[in-house]
């Protein structure tokens, strides 16, 4: 008995997501599919001891819950006969299960993420389906690693469950002509994730850290399923920022920048890995920004100590980003290239127009990035009042901590 | 599964058209009524006059109480609506996308709502 109990638990953890996917495509309904998968999953604890492993546990359990999935459609319809959407939604029961369990279960998975992710969703809904949905988190779980009320999260994903029902979105991966823009939105969504449990290193490392193993895996998922350039691009950049985890904070949790880390903490098999997913997208020939990203995060991986960065082609790879992505937060992050380029005078100029055009008036790095060129053209006073700025509008801790001790520094 | 796609404008922006201009647009408009996008079917839909021809009717303790105007001043204003029945909300995203205003303003797609006797949803 108690091996079966494990055998269940690492079918649950090896296939229930794929299981869920199924039988929402099966019965058209979140929720139900939830609850027939509940039950499949007590089904098989009740069952296998008698019967033995299926050899398919995946069919066995989409079978199940298909069939219970069913019995509460039925139970629903008699009890309120006058509701004819469940009549609609209940599936033919003819159906052959092979051909249901055929090459669509792979399609699943997709159509799930796509669903989660969908644009008429809200933003914050998105992520938060996604987490639960297709990673199995819980919604306390989600809830602590995003610093929310686990009961403001639970009401986001009611409210989008519920939109997903009324307003009808499908259950498909999107056709050619609506995938860029849909797949776009879901490698936002998986970024996000990323970045939240990258980017902060406030709160709770852990569960942070939880997060972008969990954008690392859908990202996987993504590249296994529908290798589309920007969704490799996306996973190399990822796996490269990843693999300098262990260097970024110090033991006592301060932040460490590129040029000052311990470069033999950084993970190589992580690097490896994207940089050969990095060559994979560029090879396509049609990439985009996160492929870009990746491209000049590779270059800082290639480079044995910062001193002996290639920083003109960073700068080269910025340029490209700019005509791609003309943003103020690009132009930024080309300026500190030129700097470590052509020197910090020639980065300052780049970063005052930047600030003076005002768009970056409220973005603490631009501010930080200034007073780093100052200080380095010995620009004390100027250096200073850009590094007080950048402390007003930060609110992370480490960030707030790495900032009061350049401006220490500035006394000495 | 029914939809209304629902096109606001900033009248203002409208106003700003040449008359060359508003009458391709509407010109436009009179043969998209005529397309079919995927399997969408076009149940029907018009355009309105501007808000300043507008007139608000409430009925407040049995007493009818009619006001010049639209019933709230926002920034873009409601010029029209299309009914239609697609497969799903992405089918009806494709239309909305083809409404010629669309390039101009918002089109809102909202799915419409069946009245039964009883448990109607809200």
């Amino acid at each position: 008995m108690e091996d079966i109990r494990r055998t269940v638990d690492a079918v649950y953890r090896e296939e229930s997501r794929r299981v869920l996917a199924t039988l929402i495509r099966l019965l058209g309904d979140f929720d139900l599919a939830e609850e027939a998968m509940h039950e499949a999953f007590r089904g098989a604890i009740e069952q296998w001891p008698r019967e033995g492993v299926p050899a398919n546990p995946r069919a066995w359990l989409v079978s199940a819950g298909r069939f219970k999935g069913i019995d509460r459609i039925r139970k629903r319809r008699r009890s309120s006969p006058l509701d004819d959407d469940f009549a609609e939604q209940l599936p033919a029961e003819t159906e052959d299960l092979a051909v249901m369990l055929d090459e669509d279960l792979e399609d699943d998975r997709l159509r799930l993420i796509f669903t989660c992710c969908h644009p008429a969703l809200q933003p914050d809904a998105r992520v938060a389906l996604t987490l639960r949905e297709v990673c199995g988190l819980t919604t306390e779980e989600i809830a602590r690693a995003f610093l929310t009320a686990p009961s403001t999260l639970a009401q986001r994903i009611v409210r989008a469950k519920n939109k997903i029902k009324v307003a009808r979105i499908p259950y498909v991966v999107p056709s050619r002509e609506q995938l860029p823009e849909r797949l776009d939105a879901v490698l936002r969504v998986v970024y996000l994730v990323f970045n939240e449990g990258y980017a902060a290193s406030s709160g709770n490392s852990l569960t942070r850290h939880d997060l972008s193993a969990e954008a690392i895996r859908v990202g996987r998922l993504l590249v296994e399923l529908l290798p589309e350039p920007e969704a490799i691009g996306l996973l190399a950049l990822m796996l490269l920022h990843e693999s300098r985890r262990a260097a970024r904070t110090s033991p006592t949790g301060e932040l460490v920048l590129l040029d000052a880390q311990d470069r033999s903490r950084w993970d190589r098999a992580l690097i490896a890995e994207g940089t050969a997913l990095l060559q994979r997208a560029l090879a396509t020939q049609n990439f985009g920004g996160y492929t870009l990203q990746a491209a000049i995060s590779s270059v800082h991986a290639a480079a044995p100590t910062a001193a002996v960065t290639n920083w003109a082609e960073i700068v080269g790879w910025y340029d490209v980003l700019l005509r791609l992505e003309p943003t103020p937060v690009v132009e930024l992050n080309r300026a500190v290239a030129v700097a470590m380029c052509d020197g910090p005078a020639a980065g300052l100029t780049l970063v005052d127009e930047l600030l003076g055009r005002g768009e970056l008036a409220e973005y603490h790095l631009a501010h930080a990035a200034r007073a780093d060129l100052c200080r380095r053209l010995g620009k004390s006073a100027d250096a200073r009042t850009s590094y007080e700025r950048a402390l007003d509008l930060t609110q992370l801790e480490p960030e707030r901590r790495f900032l009061e001790r350049r401006l220490a520094e500035l006394s000495h | 599964m029914k939809y209304a796609c629902l096109v606001y404008l900033t009248e203002s922006e409208i106003t700003a058209l040449s008359q060359g201009e508003w009458d391709a647009l509407n010109n436009e408009c009179m043969a998209f009524g005529e397309t079919r996008v995927g399997s969408v079917e076009q149940l029907g839909g018009e355009a309105l006059e501007p808000t300043h021809t507008a007139t608000t009717v409430r009925v407040r303790n049995g007493r009818v109480m009619t006001t010049d105007g639209p019933f709230a001043e926002t920034k873009e204003q409601l010029a029209g609506f299309y009914a239609i029945e697609a497969k799903d909300l992405d089918e009806a995203i494709a239309f909305a996308a083809q409404i010629p205003p669309a390039r101009y303003g918002t089109i809102e797609v909202r799915p419409l709502r069946t009245l039964v006797a009883e448990g109607n949803t809200r």
